[in-house]
């Protein structure tokens, strides 16, 4: 048994230390919102944070996140300025790459209230998208981080 | 859907007041009723049910796979129910003859059809209920129909009288159902032809959403398959006795489509497939190579093909013409690469069989399933969950990953899910095909005379139970679609195609046959507006002067781009229109070069004409979509195969517009009160052209080969010899 915390509660997990956390989340703790959609940390499907910070979890084992807070989508508050915007702005299609997509602008967020069109870029250009939802990703976090300068709202 | 759905079609199968063909479609067998009339609720037919919540249900036979189409069809209903649309909720509908196809006759999502399709049908299924909840309350109220009148899921009756749709649903339902409804004047509409937001959107952005990925039974095991490695290859044999050692590796069996590891999840699966270890028979697929491929094309598209469409004489055209041009073009075969791997559960018992997947293909899979088990089709159930993204990929006539699955789950004797790795999507073949084109076209007297063009590549469907109905005098139209329904004036076509027969599997990828043909023909009409020393919009203008509809859009979106205008330094602008799946759509691209010689798309400007509209937001939602896709394969796509092996594995050697590639697109809908036509794909054809027209603009390179590498602009720039 490994010890392992996510959103906000410790669970003992009978899974070897050298599984990626993506599977130790969707096959372990059924928490499905996190996506696998390469296996190689290049897509972006499977982006949890780790301690605020945004992480692959298809290319991290469970042994390396070890005590680290590990938040999913399902963490993320529904009130989440980041969740509301994705919602305003109407981003999702398919929506299998979205949860990902949230949790990596939530983390870009954080690091950054204000980010510019490149400091977008340059965050979010991990996270594909076969949809073509990027116009509105963009909107979206721009809408988000206006509405958190406004608000002074300090997410988690 | 969940049993207690289940149970409640099947309660409304047995009910006495309820008739008509449609609900009894929806029966599944081995579920005893167990609801009251009030629970039920009132299912007037297949499509839509009022509960005494308050909810309503509208059953969706099409698969959302991010084109809104939960929304836009559902938005059709409650527009003639007139219900409350906060109230309204999409639940996939099951396997039924009552979700076929209005037109295609099976249950399919796929060629951008289902708002055409569906419109009247469904229109028609809302007003029945409608009509319906009217005269329940008119009967109540001892009034006649006529002096009531409904407004957001409520009817209104003389003397202020009112009643909630929930409150009617019982006396509603023991009504007979109408055989004949009148349906709205579109002016009357309050909901249809505005935007709405999705109905999906809530689940998808909290990560709720359940995907066929998603999918768990308690004692399911995961399976990963080692395929052969090349195509056609047959396992001659394996070891998996390390496979078995793996902690979670339960069992490993082979089957007809490859090697399965089963375990107690994913992780343990794929090990377990790291330590298979299988000897296989090429057979000839293994010398595939696509330099090869490409050489007997090239050889195939100078002779004459089977004629696939004529007007006058074009070889005599040609050859009495004052100026004649003549090209090249190529495409090469493409992955869909939807960002949900593809994946199967199925649990199969001695007789029934239960599927759970996201399938474009209903009837298709449930029928090669039910072979698979051993089943007749009525045994298999399969239950349509959300698809991370289809593009025709799931929507396959052979049923690869749903037949595959079934395989697994005979072998094992217990419920499978079965997941493919990115790797195995890429190298799994049912590719777009790879095209050649041959192309001229005759000037004289200053305007275009003659126009010839011959398509070499393999059918997707020949060799498919649809050949015989869609393959007509050996043209499959899905391989000349685009190229000749060519909407110029010219007084001589010839278009001829030859059919290649190779190992590779393909398959329809967004926009089918147009994906490669507007490609084509939208390039080449630049190199004969060049030839006529025109601007190519003035040049398309002038042959489309019989053709309102294209343009329309193509003057929409010159419009938009504000054509002719100064562009930045190092900025060039190309142009294409096409029409497909019976819309039109105009795109304008504005491109430079990095100092590394690769194209950058700065701006689209995109005008459409899809005849009425149901969600507006939906539309520009899927022109940004088709254009992103348009534009993955216009930079980067390609799958080439070495030795049978397929080079591509993963989004490293097989790269997709990320975000920062991301062009800032502008879309204009064209107003329109024509028949519905498609959306979905109908952005994807245009891009290509437009950006290689562009390039050219901005160069004058003409490259006629996708992708358009910084390696192929480099040679194809004036002054280079190659």
């Amino acid at each position: 048994m490994t010890s392992l915390k996510v959103n906000g509660e410790t669970y003992q997990v009978a899974a070897t230390p050298d599984m990626p956390l993506l599977w130790v989340l969707r096959d372990h703790l059924k928490l499905t919102g996190t996506k696998f959609g390469c296996g190689e940390g290049l897509c972006g499907a499977c982006t949890v944070l780790i301690d605020g910070a945004a992480e692959r979890s298809c290319s991290i084992t469970l042994a390396e996140v070890g005590e680290r807070q590990v938040t999913t989508i399902e963490g993320i508050p529904a009130n989440h300025p980041v969740k509301q915007a994705w919602l305003a702005e109407e981003v999702s299609q398919c929506g299998y790459c979205q949860p990902g997509q949230v949790v990596a602008a939530v983390a870009l967020l954080k690091q950054n209230r204000l980010p510019s069109d490149e400091q977008i870029n340059q965050a979010m250009s991990g996270n594909l998208c076969r949809c073509g939802t990027y116009q509105r990703i963009r909107k979206a976090i721009h809408a988000a981080s206006s509405k958190m300068a406004k608000g002074g709202i300090i997410h988690e | 859907m969940s049993d207690q759905q289940v149970s409640r079609r099947d309660f409304l199968k047995s009910s006495a007041t309820l008739t008509g063909a449609l609900v009894l479609a929806c029966y599944v067998p081995g579920l005893a009723p167990c609801c009251s009339a009030a629970e039920a609720g009132f299912a007037p037919n297949a499509f839509v049910r009022l509960s005494a919540d308050g909810s309503v249900t509208v059953i969706v036979g099409k698969s959302e796979m991010g084109q809104g189409t939960f929304t836009a069809l559902a938005m059709l209903v409650a527009e003639e129910l007139d219900c409350d649309w906060d109230r309204v909720r999409v639940e996939a509908a099951p396997v039924a003859p009552a979700y076929n196809h209005t037109t295609f006759g099976l249950q399919v999502t796929g060629g951008s059809s289902s708002v055409w399709s569906e419109w009247q049908r469904l229109s028609e299924a809302g007003a029945a209920a409608r009509q319906m909840l009217v005269l329940a309350a008119a009967q109540a109220w001892q009034v006649q129909p006529e002096q009531c009148r409904t407004e957001r899921g409520s009817v209104l009756g003389p003397a202020g009288r009112r009643s909630s749709y929930q409150d009617l649903v019982e006396r509603a339902a023991r009504l007979p159902v109408p055989t004949k409804v009148r349906l709205k004047d579109p002016r009357d509409y309050r909901l249809v032809g505005r935007p709405t937001h999705r109905l999906d959107s809530p689940a998808k952005v909290a990560g709720s959403a359940v995907f066929g990925i998603d999918v768990h039974t308690p004692g399911m095991l995961v399976a990963v398959l080692m395929r052969p490695p090349v195509f056609g290859a047959t396992l001659k044999d394996f070891q998996d006795s390390k496979a078995l050692q793996v902690p979670g590796v339960r069992r490993v069996v082979a089957v007809p489509a490859g090697i399965a590891v089963l375990a107690d999840g994913f992780w343990p699966a794929k090990l377990g497939r790291e330590r298979l270890q299988a000897t296989w028979d090429l057979g000839p697929g293994g010398a595939l190579s696509t330099p090869r491929m490409r050489e007997e094309y090239a050889g195939r598209a100078a002779t004459p093909g089977t004629v696939a469409a004529k007007r006058g004489t074009a070889g005599a055209a040609l050859a009495r013409a004052e100026k004649v041009l003549r090209a090249e073009y190529e495409v090469p075969y493409l992955a869909h690469a939807p960002m949900e791997p593809l994946n199967c559960f199925v649990d199969l018992k001695a007789d029934h069989c239960h599927i759970r997947t996201g399938s474009q293909f209903q009837t298709v899979d449930r029928d090669a399933a039910a072979k698979a088990a051993g089943l007749r089709p009525e045994q298999v159930t399969l239950e349509t969950t959300f698809l991370g993204g289809g593009f025709g990929r799931r929507a396959n006539p052979a049923s690869d990953f749903v037949v595959e699955a079934v395989q697994v789950a005979k072998a094992a004797g217990q419920p499978v899910k079965v997941i493919w790795t990115r790797e195995d999507d890429l190298k799994g073949g049912y590719y777009r095909p790879m095209w050649y084109d041959r192309i001229s076209a005759g000037i004289s007297g200053g305007r275009l005379t003659s126009w010839q063009h011959t398509i070499v590549g393999q059918s997707i469907i020949a060799g498919t139970s649809f050949e015989a109905a869609l393959v007509k005098d050996g043209i499959d139209d899905t391989s000349v679609e685009g190229a000749a329904d060519l909407p110029y004036a010219v007084d001589h076509l010839l278009v001829d195609l030859h059919t290649m027969k190779n190992p590779v599997p393909t398959l329809w990828w967004r926009s089918v046959g147009h994906s490669h043909t507007a490609f084509v023909v939208e390039s080449f009409l630049d190199e004969v507006a060049a030839a006529l020393g025109k601007d190519p919009l003035i040049c398309r203008r002038e042959l489309l002067k019989n053709k309102p509809r294209h343009l329309g859009v193509l003057n929409a979106a010159a419009r938009l781009a504000d054509w002719g205008s100064p562009l930045p330094a190092g900025h060039g602008r190309g142009i294409a229109v096409h029409a497909s799946f019976k819309s039109y759509v105009a795109q304008v691209a504005e491109v430079s070069l990095d100092p590394a010689g690769a194209l950058r798309v700065h701006r689209v400007f995109c005008a459409v004409d899809c005849g009425s509209v149901v969600n507006p937001d939906t539309i520009r939602a899927q022109m940004e979509s088709g254009i992103v896709f348009g534009l993955s394969a216009a930079l980067y796509g390609a799958i080439t195969l070495k030795d049978g092996r397929v080079e591509q594995t993963n989004f490293d050697s097989y790269p997709v517009v990320r975000l920062d590639a991301m062009p800032k697109v502008e879309v204009e809908i064209v107003k329109s009160t024509e028949k519905p036509g498609g959306i979905g794909e109908t952005a994807v054809p245009p891009i290509a052209p437009a950006v290689a027209n562009a390039l050219c603009a901005l160069t004058g390179a003409r490259v006629r080969a996708l992708p358009l590498t910084p390696e192929r602009i480099a040679a194809a720039r004036p002054g280079r010899t190659t």
